[in-house]
């Protein structure tokens, strides 16, 4: 079975967010690989331990993100990576990514693909389900526990309410993983070192069978910000009863949210 | 503008608040656009009622939809926006928000703006704003191909008045493999609404030492409030609170109208996941936590006092 991770590199979540013309300002930002990836590299790394097969990891990101994929992917048991960091790719808007990462999947004949439930850094929570589209594969998302069966998987998915869904189907299918589903491992030292000598592939767009034009971005950021300033709050002052009192009295008339 | 589209949700016939709301403020959008509204109904549903909120046609597409999937909705809806014509749609930022709709953007060839808290009218287009990092940084974004497709966090505009009329109907039919069957639904493990809709939130964090506290202290006053339970990542790591019921930015992002954080610092994940509550009150008795800037009220006190007497406090009102 050959088994699909996309992972994203990010910044760190605690970061703090300065915007800086159109994006952040990277000065002094660590990046990771995004939380919810290492979930979806561990899951990818055990299915391979319990059925065999090689993990490869997709990514499109410039140079810069080999460093963060050998440590945080290859040394943890991913075999290969593949980039594509081709200018228009590092332009477009997640159908344009989607687009770029479902080419590799498929020029790879992967048959089962692991995601994040979501990055974050921008939230937009659409690449794997536009995979999955694109692919025209089954999509299961925000999964908790999964298992492979021969051409058949299991998967529960985390809903909303906290209402949990056990579903089956048939492979090739996009998971997207979620906390909860594993405890990601570390890397440990000598991993570290052999991961500096696993195959990364460097596509380019055509490689996949792209060309800018197919994806060009639709969605447009006109403006950046960042949020807007709090309204002054106030400290209650008094000792317990007399604060609780106040407290219930500003909720009731003042903000009138009880 | 050839139209604006909401996708109707409901639960066994019932339309959901958000759908409610979602249909306000397309409505709105609507007129401001000189183009009218409609909307999508996927099964068995009082379709011709939205009419009251604003929705000229209905697009009801026939079928059983009680069991989710992504593909079966995806292209339920794409059949529905095909036949309205329609260039912006408008659907909630819940589980099918966030797993279907992404299909949809990607079937259809357009652009998604995704989890907004804010939709306005501005040169003849739909300009979304949204929250990226958690809500550490926000962007307005438009879509200038393709329908223009919007999910939209619970609670962001507030319940429309509902007026007379009533919606012509237009069945559809769409096919497609489930892709998934259904095998079991499991309860909620805590009986609490969803946290990323929860218009009351009640929280903590490390500070409560322990499942017992978090158990005693933290329920009650959301049982008293009818609020939902939340926790930061402090509690939920050291296994007072569950995972799903964790705030933040690896948890849930949430967008209530009343957020009480007992014994929470304040980490920035921690604020980037509840920082668009529109009233936050902090308990916790060390005033350096940098939780504190964000309270419109805040109490100095031990949580472990404040706590039973605001809860005796709200079963009185």
């Amino acid at each position: 079975m050959k088994i699909g991770i996309c992972a994203k590199i990010t910044p760190d979540t605690d970061t703090q967010v300065k915007i800086q013309g159109d994006g952040i300002d990277s000065n002094g930002v660590k990046y990771v690989i995004s939380p919810y990836d290492a979930f979806a590299i561990e899951e990818a790394i055990r299915t391979k331990e319990a059925h065999g097969g090689e993990v490869v990891s997709f990514t499109v990101g410039d140079a810069s993100v080999l460093n963060q994929l050998r440590k945080g992917c290859l040394a943890l048991g991913a075999d290969r990576a593949v980039i594509v960091s081709d200018g228009a790719a590092l332009a477009t808007d997640s159908l344009g990514i989607a687009r770029v990462l479902a080419g590799a999947i498929k020029r790879d004949e992967t048959d089962l693909v692991f995601c994040g439930k979501q990055a974050i850094d921008d939230d937009n929570v659409q690449v794997p389900a536009m995979v999955a589209e694109i692919l025209d594969w089954a999509l299961v998302s925000r999964v908790v526990e999964f298992s492979v069966d021969g051409d058949s998987f299991t998967a529960t998915r985390s809903m909303d309410g906290g209402v949990q869904e056990v579903v089956t189907g048939k492979l090739p299918a996009v998971i997207t993983t979620d906390r909860g589903l594993n405890t990601p491992r570390y890397a440990k030292l000598p991993a570290i070192m052999k991961a500096k000598k696993k195959p990364v592939n460097n596509l380019e767009l055509g490689d996949v069978g792209l060309s800018a034009d197919d994806i060009a971005p639709a969605v447009r950021t006109v403006s950046w910000g960042e949020p807007p300033p709090r309204p002054q709050g106030r400290l209650i002052e008094g000792d317990v009863d007399t604060a609780v009192a106040e407290l219930v009295r500003l909720l009731r008339e003042e903000a009138k949210v009880i | 503008m050839s139209g604006i589209l909401v996708f109707a949700e409901h639960d066994g016939g019932t339309f959901k608040k958000s759908t409610t709301e979602l249909l306000g403020k397309g409505k709105q959008l609507a007129d401001a656009l000189g183009t009218n509204l409609t909307a999508a109904v996927l099964g068995d549903a009082d379709a011709a009622s939205l009419g009251a909120y604003g929705a000229a046609k209905v697009f009801q597409v026939g079928g059983d939809f009680s069991d989710y999937s992504s593909a079966r909705v995806t292209r339920a809806l794409a059949a529905a926006v095909e036949a309205s014509g329609a260039d912006v749609v408008l659907a909630a930022s819940n589980y099918v928000g966030k797993d279907a709709l992404p299909r949809l953007t990607a079937r259809l060839n357009g652009g998604q703006g995704s989890e907004c808290t804010d939709l306005r009218a501005e040169g003849g287009k739909v300009v979304g704003r949204r929250p990226l990092y958690a809500g550490k940084a926000f962007a307005d974004v438009h879509v200038d191909r393709g329908p223009a497709i919007f999910t939209v966090r619970a609670n962001s505009f507030g319940q429309p008045t509902a007026g007379g009329g009533s919606a012509e109907v237009v069945a559809l039919q769409a096919d497609g493999e489930a892709r998934v069957s259904l095998v079991e639904r499991r309860a909620p493990q805590a009986d609490t609404a969803d946290l990323t809709e929860a218009d009351r939130i009640v929280s903590g964090g490390r500070s409560l030492k322990s499942l017992e506290n978090f158990d005693s202290v933290i329920r009650p006053v959301g049982a008293a409030l009818g609020a939902t339970v939340g926790a930061s990542r402090a509690a939920v790591d050291a296994g007072y609170a569950h995972h799903n019921e964790q705030v933040g930015q690896t948890g849930k992002t949430v967008n209530p109208s009343l957020y009480i954080a007992f014994g929470i610092s304040g980490a920035i994940q921690h604020l980037a996941g509840m920082c668009t509550s529109k009233v936050i009150v902090v308990v916790n008795k060390d005033f350096e936590a940098l939780i504190f800037e964000h309270a419109i009220y805040g109490l100095v006190h031990d949580l472990f006092e404040v706590a039973p007497k605001l809860e005796a406090a709200l079963r009185e009102l």
